[in-house]
C-alpha cells in the first residue's frame, strides 16, 4: 500500500539502506539517490519522446487522409526505433565555415532546455520533483535557454537561411513571452504562490473556470514559444527550407526534432497544471501516485492533441502579421485581463464561492467578446482601406 | 539541502543525455567529408556573399520593447503573490503601474515602431 | 573548506574567466555568448545564496532579454562581426592605472568595513523572500513610491530608445 501511495520514498529508503550498508555518508547517498532518480525520470522521458514521434506521425497522417507508418510492428510502432538507428548511423556533416564550438553546443542546449523544465513538474502529491517557490518564472528561464540555442544554431551554421530563421524565431519567441508571462501572473494571483506545486494544490476549482480567456491566451503564446505552426517562423520550410536547423544532420538534427516534440508535450502538461488542476481529479490522485501520474499525463496529452490539431489545421502566418497580432492584440488584451482579474479578485474576495467563480467567468467572457469585437471593427476598416486602393489599380 | 541542488542535478543529467546521444552517433556514424558535402545548403544554389549580413533595425526595436515589458512583468510577480492578502489598495497600485506602461506601448504604437517595415 | 565553498569558488572562477573572455575574444558574437556565460554564473551564485527569485530573474531578464538585445544589436553592425583589429587602444596604460587605483580604493574601503568579517544571522527556515518582497513593494511605509517610479522610468527608457531608433531610420 505504501508503495502505491509514495513509490519514490519507498525506493529512496531502500536505496539509502543499501548505500548506508556500503558506509556512504548520508549527504552523498541522498545526492546519489536524487541523481539516479532524475536519470531514470529523464530516461523515461526520452522513451516517451520516441513514442511522441510515432504519435505525431500517426496523427498528422490521419489529418492528411493518409495511414502513416504501418509497416514495422503493429500499427508501425517499431518505426520510431528504426528512425533512431538511422539517425545514429548517419554521417554527421559540418558545413564549411561553421563555428564549430557553438554549432555542436546548440542541439545539446536545445534538448537540455526542455529536459530541465521537468524539474518543476509536479507529477503526483508525493512526487513534486523540485518544489521551487519561483517555479513559474523558472519555466520562463528555461525558455530563455531554448531561445539562446536557436540563435546559436542559426548563427553558427554559416547559412543565410539558418540565420534568418533563427532571427525570426527569436523575435517571435521574445514577443510572445510577454502575454505568456502575464497569463502566468493570473494563476499566481489565485494561488498566492509562484510555486507550480502550490498552484496545483490550490486548485479546488480549475482555474480554467476562473480565467478561460487566460487559458486560451496562454495556449496561443505557448504555441508561438514552441515555434509550432501556425507560428513556425523559424522553420518555414516553404521559404527558408528548414530554418535554423537546416545544416544539422543525424543525431544533432534528432535532438532539435525530439526537443520540439517533447517541448510541446511538456507545455501541454504545464497548461494542464496551471489551468486544469494538474494531477488532481476529484480526489483520485490520493489513491496512488501512479494514478496521479496517469491523470496528469492524460491531461497533458489532451493539451498536446490540441496543439497538434491547431498545427495541422491552420496555415503559417506571415511574420509581420504575427508580431502585429502579438503587440497590438494579444499583449493589450493580456494586460487588460490582468488588471480586471486583480480588481475582481479583490472585489469578490468575501463573496460566496458561486458568485466568485461566476463573476470571474463572466468578466472573462465579456472581455473576450469586447476584444474580438474591437479587433473585428479594426480589421474591417483595414480591409476596406486595402480594397479601396485596389479599385484604382490598373487592370 | 537546498532545492537548487536538485535543479543542478537536472541540469547535469539534461546535459549528459544529449551529449551521450550525439556521442553515440559520433562513434557509430561514418565520417567521410568532402568539399561538396560540406557546402552550405541554400536551395541547391551556390552561396553568394557573406552570411553574416546586416539585419533590419526592426528586430532590435522589438527586442527593446520586449525588454521593457519583461522587466515590468517580473516586477509584478511579487505583487501578484501577495495580492490575495493585501486588499484593494495594493490592487490599485498595481493597476497604476500597468497603466503607465500601457501608455508607453500606446506611444510606441502611435509612432509606428510596431510596424514591420 | 565546505562543499558550498568549493562550489562557490569554482563558479566564481568560471564567471571571472567568462568575463575576461568577453573583452579578449576577437569575435563580437563570441563575446556576446561569453557574456551570457558570465551572467549565468552570477545566477548560480544567487542560487547558492538561496536567493531563488533573484537567480531566476537574473536568467529571465539578463540572459532572456538583455543578452538577446545585445545579439540583435551586434547583427545590426555590419562588417564588425569578425573584428580582427587591435584589442588595445593607445590609452590602455592610463586605463589600466585608473582601474588599478579604483580597485585598490575599493579594497581599502571594504577592508575597513566591519560587515565583511561579521557572519550574517541565519535566515529562518520558513522565510519566504518572494512574499516579503511583495509586501515591501506595495506597503505605503516601504517602497510603494519607488515601485511606481520604476514604472515611469521604464516608460522613459522605452520612449527614449524608440525616439533614438526612430531618428536613425
Amino acid at each position: 500500500m505504501d508503495f502505491l501511495k509514495d513509490p519514490l520514498k519507498v525506493a529512496a529508503d531502500w536505496l539509502l539502506g543499501i548505500f548506508a550498508g556500503w558506509g556512504m555518508a548520508e549527504l552523498w547517498a541522498d545526492i546519489l539517490i536524487a541523481f539516479l532518480g532524475i536519470f531514470v525520470l529523464i530516461a523515461l522521458l526520452m522513451l516517451l519522446d520516441i513514442l511522441l514521434v510515432w504519435i505525431e506521425r500517426k496523427v498528422v497522417s490521419r489529418f492528411q487522409s493518409r495511414i502513416g507508418p504501418n509497416r514495422l510492428g503493429p500499427f508501425g510502432l517499431i518505426q520510431p526505433f528504426a528512425d533512431i538507428i538511422k539517425l545514429l548511423i548517419k554521417e554527421d556533416t559540418t558545413p564549411e565555415g561553421a563555428d564549430r564550438a557553438l554549432y555542436n553546443l546548440a542541439p545539446i542546449l536545445s534538448m537540455m532546455a526542455v529536459l530541465i523544465l521537468w524539474a518543476v513538474m509536479p507529477l503526483a502529491p508525493t512526487i513534486l520533483n523540485v518544489d521551487l517557490n519561483v517555479g513559474v518564472l523558472y519555466i520562463i528561464a528555461a525558455g530563455a535557454i531554448g531561445t539562446l540555442s536557436i540563435i546559436m544554431a542559426g548563427w553558427s551554421s554559416n547559412n543565410k537561411y539558418s540565420l534568418i530563421g533563427a532571427f525570426r524565431e527569436a523575435a517571435v519567441m521574445l514577443s510572445f513571452e510577454i502575454p505568456m508571462l502575464t497569463m502566468m501572473l493570473i494563476p499566481t494571483i489565485f494561488a498566492g504562490s509562484m510555486g507550480v506545486a502550490a498552484i496545483t494544490q490550490a486548485q479546488d476549482v480549475w482555474y480554467f473556470f476562473l480565467a478561460p480567456l487566460a487559458a486560451v491566451i496562454f495556449l496561443v503564446a505557448a504555441i508561438a514559444e514552441l515555434g509550432r505552426s501556425p507560428f513556425d517562423m523559424g522553420e518555414a520550410e516553404s521559404e527558408l527550407v528548414s530554418g535554423y536547423n537546416i545544416e544539422y544532420s543525424g543525431m544533432k538534427f534528432g535532438m532539435f526534432y525530439a526537443g520540439e516534440l517533447l517541448h510541446a508535450f511538456t507545455f501541454g502538461g504545464f497548461w494542464a497544471i496551471l489551468f486544469f488542476g494538474g494531477y488532481r481529479f476529484f480526489g483520485l490522485e490520493q489513491v496512488s501516485a501512479f494514478l496521479a501520474i496517469a491523470i496528469l499525463f492524460f491531461k497533458a496529452f489532451i493539451g498536446y492533441w490540441i496543439i497538434m490539431w491547431i498545427k495541422y489545421t491552420l496555415l503559417r502566418i506571415r511574420i509581420d502579421h504575427m508580431l502585429a497580432f502579438n503587440w497590438k492584440f494579444l499583449t493589450p488584451v493580456a494586460f487588460t485581463l490582468l488588471m480586471t482579474t486583480a480588481f475582481m479578485n479583490a472585489l469578490l474576495a468575501d463573496a460566496p464561492s458561486w458568485l466568485y467563480v461566476g463573476g470571474m467567468f463572466l468578466s472573462n467572457v465579456l472581455l473576450a467578446w469586447a476584444a474580438l469585437e474591437t479587433a473585428r471593427y479594426y480589421s474591417r476598416r483595414e480591409r476596406e482601406k486595402v480594397e479601396g486602393t485596389q479599385k484604382v489599380a490598373p487592370t | 539541502m537546498s532545492a537548487w541542488v536538485y535543479v543542478a542535478l537536472f541540469l547535469i543529467v539534461g546535459l549528459i543525455i544529449p551529449i551521450g546521444a550525439i556521442g553515440a552517433a559520433w562513434v557509430l556514424g561514418p565520417r567521410k567529408p568532402n568539399p561538396i558535402k560540406r557546402d552550405t545548403y541554400e536551395c541547391g544554389i551556390e552561396t553568394v556573399g557573406d552570411t553574416w549580413v546586416q539585419f533590419k533595425a526592426q528586430y532590435y526595436i522589438f527586442a527593446l520593447v520586449f525588454l521593457i515589458f519583461d522587466v515590468e512583468t517580473v516586477f509584478l510577480f511579487p505583487w501578484a503573490v501577495k495580492l490575495g492578502q493585501l486588499g484593494m489598495f495594493a490592487v490599485i497600485e498595481g493597476i497604476i503601474f500597468i497603466l503607465i506602461l500601457v501608455v508607453g506601448l500606446a506611444y510606441t504604437w502611435r509612432k509606428g515602431m510596431l510596424e514591420w517595415v | 573548506m565546505t562543499v558550498d565553498q568549493v562550489i562557490f569558488l569554482a563558479v566564481a572562477l568560471l564567471t571571472l574567466f567568462a568575463a575576461l573572455r568577453v573583452v579578449t575574444t576577437g569575435n563580437i558574437v563570441h563575446a556576446a555568448f561569453w557574456l551570457i556565460a558570465a551572467l549565468f554564473g552570477v545566477a548560480v551564485i544567487f542560487a547558492l545564496l538561496n536567493a531563488s527569485f533573484l537567480a531566476v530573474v537574473q536568467v529571465v531578464v539578463y540572459i532572456g532579454a538583455i543578452a538577446m538585445l545585445f545579439i540583435f544589436a551586434v547583427m545590426l553592425t555590419r562588417k564588425e562581426m569578425r573584428d580582427r583589429g587591435p584589442q588595445l587602444n593607445p590609452n590602455w596604460r592610463f586605463g589600466a592605472l585608473l582601474a588599478a587605483v579604483a580597485f585598490g580604493g575599493l579594497l581599502l574601503i571594504v577592508n575597513g568595513w566591519s560587515g565583511v568579517t561579521k557572519t550574517a544571522s541565519a535566515v529562518p527556515s520558513d522565510f519566504d523572500a518572494v512574499s516579503a518582497l511583495g509586501n515591501a513593494l506595495v506597503s505605503p511605509d516601504a517602497y510603494v513610491l519607488p515601485f511606481e517610479v520604476a514604472s515611469v522610468l521604464l516608460v522613459a527608457a522605452l520612449i527614449g530608445a524608440v525616439y533614438v531608433a526612430f531618428n536613425q531610420k
